[in-house]
């Protein structure tokens, strides 16, 4: 006698509808949202793009209306002003679009970086050359009112070290892609500072590649400007590969200042800091961080952390801070996020004027200690003492009211 | 002379349970040049005390009076009292990220004399304080209170009391988590202070160790939100070898 196993049923609970089961349905859309960063829409053609309604993950918490021209609009994709600063090991030159470097750091994931690009005749390359260290700044000043495209590229040779500063200023209706390559075993400082005039509206995605044991610290202090938002991402493809992703931003009344910042481990050893600071000030003052790490199979023994932290200093502000962490391996050696959003500690002013400080003074001292932090990480004293002055001049602006 | 009176001071704070009486009526007079001990079991109101004179948001006079040579305290903000010569040493200090100590005490000074002090003879005096503190020069580019032990802590606020000068100071609890070093260290530095500036003391502590080292001039025993017994450095003695178990009892029958 032979024992069989039971008949296998071809027929699942769940598809007959039996004692109540039934499919997932995935929300009944008769489509699944993307479950990974990685796997997110790319193209270097504006077409590629379906028209933004202002839903999209990437465009849900930007004001839409306010750069609907820099999204599909037609762009002045020409040639502009830049002053530069003179360095031995650094070349400074206006490229074809068809130049090798350019899409070698990465492609657009949304339609006003697709716009750019698309519409952009020439794109300013930046090589940077030589192990010794140097600096060397960019201004761009004279952009004007009218709706323009503009492509850079930053290529750090292997072993090469520099500190390349971007600094914008006066009007700008811009929508831009940065691309930076760092070779192996290169170390670079990239900071790009926003001061525009109140009108200016500025998209720009960044795009980093980091080698063999390279690292670079991206900086983005964003101060003036009615919409700039920054979006960079670091792609860490080598081994050893290290990123420090910093952020400083000081959002007054109506402005829209936005980042959104994501790291890709990609690589073994590969580590990657990321902390933004922002202040918040005056009625409509809004701010968003989106903070997207992504460490992938092939990344072990990775170490990352970020983080954001808001200080907001008035009422009728708005801070959106969205911390994403994605791990598909178990073989890490750290991941962690961290955010925060808050008004003044009241036990640090307590403590400040308990020394005889005024209010006034005290509420100073501990934002300017906050956003301090990053801007002494930047590495150029120049720079740092101008955006002290800076941020005094953003806090003389508005009476520091009362958190309570 | 200066003095600081304390008058049926009632003061209560604000919990999840509703409004809590913590200051039942404390009198207290205290002379410029003066050290006065209070001593006294956990929860009995001593921190109360000291973060109502500087002024604490938390807190709430119900009734009574604090002047300062006859000048109403409670009617001045914080930093007016720190100002009008009041001064209180935290027991926890908190953390200002990103403000230098120097920067800190350099501003401090400043709002306290109305004017920027001298560089030179500035930066010569935080420097010998330090050293009289053993505190390491490094010190002085670090955050305020950012990473500093238990121990540094008080350091640095027994450094603010030399350089601020104040002419009345409260110290809360300055002895806890001490080691004897440290704080015999800190103790020296209040019994500078008290040389140089003859200010007057109002030394809050659950212990009689650090009354080895800063010699009152008054004890006071507080129970229960209120003054329960006061006399002369003896009392101190008194209460190292009985505890504070007789007062407790005395309440309990009352």
């Amino acid at each position: 006698m032979t024992i069989s196993a039971p008949e296998a049923t071809t027929t699942k609970l769940e598809n007959t509808g039996a004692l109540g089961y039934k499919k997932h349905t995935d929300g009944g859309w008769g489509l699944v949202p993307i479950q990974t960063r990685s796997e997110r829409f790319a193209s270097t053609d504006v077409t590629d793009f379906p028209a933004v309604t202002g839903r999209e993950a990437a465009w849900k918490l930007t004001p839409v209306d306010r750069v609907a021209d820099l999204i599909d609009g037609e762009l002045d994709g020409s040639e502009y002003d830049i002053t530069a600063t003179e360095a031995a090991g650094v070349s400074i030159e206006w490229v074809e679009r068809t130049d090798a470097r350019i899409g070698s750091a990465g492609k657009p994931e949304d339609r006003a970086a697709a716009n750019a690009w698309t519409q952009t005749e020439k794109a300013l390359a930046i090589t940077i050359d030589g192990e010794e260290a140097k600096t060397v700044r960019v201004s761009r000043a004279t952009l004007g009112a009218a709706p323009r495209a503009a492509h850079v590229v930053i290529e750090a040779k292997p072993f090469s070290r520099g500190l390349i500063i971007l600094h914008n200023t006066g009007d700008a209706r811009l929508t831009e892609n940065v691309e930076i390559v760092v070779g192996d075993s290169a170390n670079i400082t990239v900071v790009t500072v926003q001061q525009w005039n109140d009108d200016a509206v500025h998209l720009a995605s960044h795009f980093t590649t980091v080698g063999r044991d390279a690292k670079i610290k991206h900086v983005v202090v964003t101060l003036g400007g009615s919409v700039v938002r920054i979006n960079p991402s670091t792609h860490l493809v080598g081994t050893g590969a290290d990123v420090d992703a910093l952020g400083l931003y000081f959002a007054d009344s109506g402005q829209h200042l936005e980042q959104q910042v994501y790291v890709d481990h990609d690589a073994p050893q590969t580590r990657s800091r990321v902390n933004y600071k922002g202040a918040l000030q005056g009625a409509g003052a809004r701010t968003v961080w989106i903070g997207d790490v992504l460490i992938r199979q092939s990344a072990t023994g990775t170490d990352s952390y970020e983080q954001n932290r808001n200080l907001v200093l008035t009422d009728g502000t708005r801070a959106d801070s969205i911390p994403n962490l994605e791990i598909e391996t178990g073989d890490i050696a750290g991941a962690g996020h961290a955010s925060a959003t808050g008004r003044f500690d009241d036990e640090q002013l307590f403590y400040l004027q308990a020394r005889g400080i005024r209010e006034e003074e005290a509420r100073r001292l501990v934002v300017r200690g906050f956003l301090t932090d990053i801007v002494q990480q930047i590495g150029d004293t120049e720079l740092q003492e101008k955006l002290q002055d800076a941020i005094e001049q953003e806090l003389s602006r508005t009476r520091l009211t009362d958190g309570n | 002379m200066a003095v600081l009176e304390i008058r049926d001071l009632h003061v209560s704070v604000e919990t999840d349970q509703g409004t809590k009486p913590i200051l039942r009526g404390v009198d207290l007079t205290i002379n410029k040049g003066e050290t006065h001990a209070i001593m006294g079991p956990n929860g009995s109101g001593k921190s109360t005390l000291a973060y109502t004179i500087a002024g604490h948001p938390k807190y709430t006079v119900d009734s009574g009076s604090i002047t300062l040579d006859g000048e109403d305290v409670l009617a001045m903000t914080v930093d007016e009292r720190a100002r009008a010569g009041l001064f209180l040493a935290m027991q926890y200090p908190v953390e200002i990220p990103g403000v230098t100590v120097t920067n800190f005490l350099r501003t401090a000074k400043t709002a306290i004399d109305g004017e920027a002090p001298a560089i030179r003879s500035w930066i010569k005096d935080v420097k010998s304080s330090m050293k009289d503190l053993r505190m390491d020069a490094a010190f002085a580019e670090r955050n305020v209170n950012e990473g500093f032990s238990g121990g540094e802590k008080k350091r640095h606020e027994i450094l603010q009391l030399e350089l601020l000068k104040p002419t009345f100071a409260v110290l809360d609890e300055t002895d806890s988590g001490l080691d004897v070093d440290a704080l015999k260290i800190v103790s020296e530095g209040v019994n500078r202070a008290k040389e140089n500036t003859h200010l007057g003391v109002l030394l809050i502590t659950h212990y009689t160790r650090i009354l080895r080292y800063i010699r009152p001039d008054f004890v006071h025993v507080f129970v229960n939100g209120r003054i329960a017994e006061q006399g002369g450095p003896e009392l101190a003695d008194r209460l190292e070898n009985e505890g504070y178990d007789r007062f407790l009892t005395d309440e309990a029958t009352v």
